[in-house]
């Protein structure tokens, strides 16, 4: 099952949980069925059913370009992490 | 270490654009002309704070020669509550908006009240000091330590604080408080042998860059809006502008032109949406420059920040444990880069147990923009001077410090995800290695100092095209500004590809309807992710002239093989160019496709080394030798990879040692030119040395990292150490210009006297 990092910021809503186990084929699934759980990140994670726009999904430590569309494997790692732009 | 051959990637081409810029004839916005152009003017706050009780228009527009006046007023209702994009995250509208034209309120000295369009410069100029402003002057707050107390001046009434991820009642300077956590901080330090913490600050600085702002927009009688501009993201400015005016993107066209630096200052929009109303009113095109000192006051530098930095290790220098406690300036709208500065603030380092707390906070000073890898090298400043100074406690040598230490593939980052291959240790051992650092450095008040930085690089949609010509050259169309040399390190890759030299192919920067979407040229992503799509579109036409050379033989296009440009297939044999020369026979033009949005980006670590000396009675400090050492992963043009290291290097010393916004107590830079603000020239510095680490990346075709930002992040720090160790005391404020090292002296003297 899918392994979800939970970052600081989110942690006030999932009881205090760093790490999750969710089932989910893609990102988006995996969101759903964690706010199944911890209604308190829907807002926090989404905004009209898009990701919020400062936020970035890194699968297996890498950011992907296709947010809640990416495929995510049973043995992935999910993070929530600040989008990054640069200079 | 990368061993991979190439035939163009890793050769010194004379880059394509030379020509025009040497000669004089490349075209800058400044240089740009139209029929009938009209010149406006814009004119600033003389306040720091202060609210808009009424503006009057009436003289400047009766002035003889004026053509047009706009205020806020002339924006089209729109919901400011709205998000829009401009190119480093998103924002509210009626914030974007109003950094363009103030609206009840100015919130730095120099922000934008009304501008006026005039039949040359200096009518716009004296008519905007007919406009007649009534301001209630407000107390303002000028760094984000005061403006975070209780009873500090609030600049936004409708700005409530975001605490750990919630919108909180709380109306409040601090935008947002963050943190990110890893392991037991406190049992961390529990467990050290050796703690050091320190309390650090720096100023306010500007990228500064050598070519002000500038802008040229028509709003055309079928309703579409053009610009003209000097900027890092052509199509930021069209998404910016548009959103600003309420248009669709559709409706605006954006050319942008030469460009003389950027940084990270030329992302946000300043003057485009106000031309663009000048122009709407008056229907003739509007040219805006903006004179130095509204660059200075009215542009976005990067954040003064305020830095609490402990660290905690063991005998043997494993480090136990590393708390951080950011606060940086955000200016006047939120989004100051404290965010990336708590996620590269420890990234260096493998760590089990660490606290980073982040404050975003807004401050009576210009809205700040990203500069070189963005609030990581404030972070880097108080993290690397910590570290040198456990160094010393430990009797270690830092290098060997940081490498017992250093963050690998694998290493969990403080903000979660885990490193992939990374070159940290590759980046250090160069430096132990290197003969800069091998040789001895003797002499009273000198010192050398080391330090290491990071930045994440980034990746985003690029678009690019390729057009075969019949003489067997290419021309590439891409969107990318190019600032440091991209029109040929993108250029490389498709040669290299197509197996032609760097000079068969012909790059063209080209406005946003002429393109695919591609993002700014900024977080050093163009040579990756634009050479990325570079790579496809020649891949794409390797495809093709593989279909048309068959037809030729007759035979399928699956035995067709190409390497080094010659195509091959049951015997025969032809050359690209030659090919190219007969592709209108066989089917018409070739044009080859590439667009990307890549993952795959990869990190770059860099590191300084520096020699100093300091004068004891004046407090000068000199550089007498300094070694910028940077992981490129692919140096895909190595003489450009030199100039991005050796460019963010003295942007670094400049930072260090001299450049500061230095304000009056009423919000006033005092400093706004050039004159005043100091930075270094040639005649300041020695050569900088380069060595160049290539750990190649592999989510890139040609292992390409990107390297315009890390090289900016350790150099501050290197010149603290140094300095520390020439004078044998530590400053922990930037700039350490002489009075500050002198300050230090006579303190270090004073204590010493009553010991």
């Amino acid at each position: 099952m899918p392994k979800v990092y939970i970052p600081a910021l989110l942690r006030n809503v999932t009881d205090g949980r760093a790490e999750i186990e969710v089932e989910g084929a893609t990102v988006r699934q995996i969101i759903a069925n964690l706010v199944t759980k911890y209604p308190g990140l829907q807002d926090r994670l989404l905004d009209n059913g898009r990701l919020r726009p400062n936020i970035s999904i890194a699968i297996d430590n890498e950011i992907t370009p296709l947010g809640l569309m990416e495929a995510v494997s049973p043995s992935s790692e999910v993070h929530f992490i600040t989008a990054i732009r640069g200079g | 270490m990368s061993t991979q051959s190439y035939s163009v990637i890793g050769t010194r081409p004379i880059r394509h654009d030379g020509a025009d810029k040497v000669t004089g004839r490349a075209i800058y916005g400044a240089d740009f002309q139209m029929a009938g152009m009209l010149h406006g003017f814009i004119l600033r706050s003389p306040h720091s704070h202060a609210r808009i009780k009424q503006i009057d228009t009436s003289k400047a527009e009766a002035f003889l020669g004026v053509k047009a006046v706009v205020t806020t007023k002339d924006f089209p209702e729109v919901d400011g509550g709205k998000m829009v994009d401009l190119g480093e995250g998103d924002m509210p509208l009626a914030y974007a908006r109003g950094n363009v034209l103030a609206g009840d309120k100015v919130l730095y000295r120099g922000h934008a009240v009304a501008a006026v369009a005039a039949v040359n410069a200096h009518v716009a100029e004296e008519a905007a000091g007919l406009i007649e402003v009534e301001y209630e002057v407000l107390p303002c707050v000028l760094t984000a330590p005061e403006a975070m107390t209780p009873d500090a001046p609030i600049l936004h009434e409708d700005l409530k604080m975001k605490e750990l991820g919630e919108v909180t009642d709380k109306v409040s300077n601090i935008a947002e408080h963050f943190r990110h956590v890893i392991g037991d901080v406190e049992a961390g330090f529990a467990a050290a042998d050796v703690l050091v913490e320190r309390e650090f600050n720096t100023a306010t600085v500007h990228q500064g860059y050598i070519e002000p702002h500038n802008t040229t927009a028509l709003w055309n009688n079928d309703g579409r809006i053009s610009i003209w501009c000097s900027t890092q993201g052509s199509f930021v400015v069209r998404d910016s502008t548009a959103a600003i005016l309420d248009m669709p993107v559709s409706q605006v066209k954006v050319t942008p032109m030469e460009i003389g630096g950027g940084f990270g200052g030329k992302i946000p929009v300043y003057m485009e949406p106000v031309a663009a109303l000048l122009s709407k009113k008056t229907g003739r095109p509007v040219k805006i420059l903006m004179p130095r000192q509204a660059v200075f006051e009215a542009t976005g530098p990067t954040p003064g920040s305020y830095m609490k930095v402990k660290i905690g290790a063991k005998k043997d220098g494993t480090i136990t444990a590393a708390q951080a406690y950011l606060a940086f300036e955000a200016g006047a709208y939120p989004g100051a880069m404290v965010g990336p500065a708590g996620m590269t603030v420890f990234a260096a380092y493998d760590l089990a147990n660490v606290l980073i707390d982040g404050y975003d906070v807004v401050v009576n000073k210009p809205s700040t923009a990203a500069y070189r890898a963005p609030g990581a090298p404030n972070a880097a400043f108080a993290t690397e001077s910590v570290v040198d100074e456990l160094a010393l406690k430990l009797g270690m040598d830092p290098i060997e410090l940081r490498l017992k230490n250093a963050a690998k593939e694998g290493t969990r980052r403080a903000d979660g995800p885990k490193f992939p291959r990374i070159g940290c240790v590759e980046v250090l051992e160069a430096m132990k290695n290197s003969e800069h650092y091998k040789s001895p450095l003797a002499g009273a008040h000198r010192g050398r100092g080391v330090a290491v930085g990071f930045w994440f690089n980034i990746g985003l949609p690029s678009s690019c095209t390729l057009n075969v010509s019949a003489d067997g050259s290419v021309n590439l169309i891409e969107g990318s500004t190019d600032i440091g040399g991209t029109r040929t390190s993108i250029a490389m890759q498709a040669a290299e590809v197509l197996g032609l030299k760097s000079e068969d192919i012909h790059p063209t920067v080209v406005d946003t309807d002429s393109i695919g979407f591609t993002a700014v040229t900024g977080g050093s992503r163009t040579t990756f992710a634009t050479g990325w799509a570079a790579y496809e579109a020649a891949q794409d036409v390797v495809r093709q002239m593989k279909e048309r050379v068959a037809k030729i033989w007759e035979v399928s296009p699956d035995t067709v093989e190409a390497a080094d440009g010659v195509y091959k297939s049951n015997g025969y044999s032809m050359g690209f160019k030659e090919l190219a020369a007969r592709i209108g026979e066989t089917g018409g033009p070739v044009v080859g496709r590439g667009a990307v949005n890549p993952r795959g980006v990869g990190g770059s670590f860099a590191g300084a080394i520096v020699d100093v000396e300091v004068d004891p009675e004046t407090g000068k400090t000199t550089i007498l030798r300094f070694t910028a050492v940077q992981d490129a992963g692919c140096a895909i043009h190595p003489a450009y990879v030199e100039g991005q290291m050796q460019g963010g290097s003295v942007q670094g010393i400049g930072w260090a040692l001299n450049e500061e916004y230095f304000m009056s107590g009423d919000g006033r830079m005092m400093n706004s030119s050039f004159l005043d603000y100091r930075m270094p020239t040639a005649l300041d510095l020695p050569m900088i040395e380069t060595i160049i680490v290539e750990v190649p990346n592999p989510g890139h075709p040609f292992g390409v990292r990107g390297v315009g930002e890390a090289n900016i992040v350790s150099p501050q720090a290197a010149i603290a150490n140094a300095i520390t160790h020439a004078i044998g005391t530590r400053l922990t404020r930037l700039p350490m210009n002489p009075p500050a090292i002198m300050e230090a002296i006579w303190c270090q003297r004073s204590t010493s006297r009553r010991s």
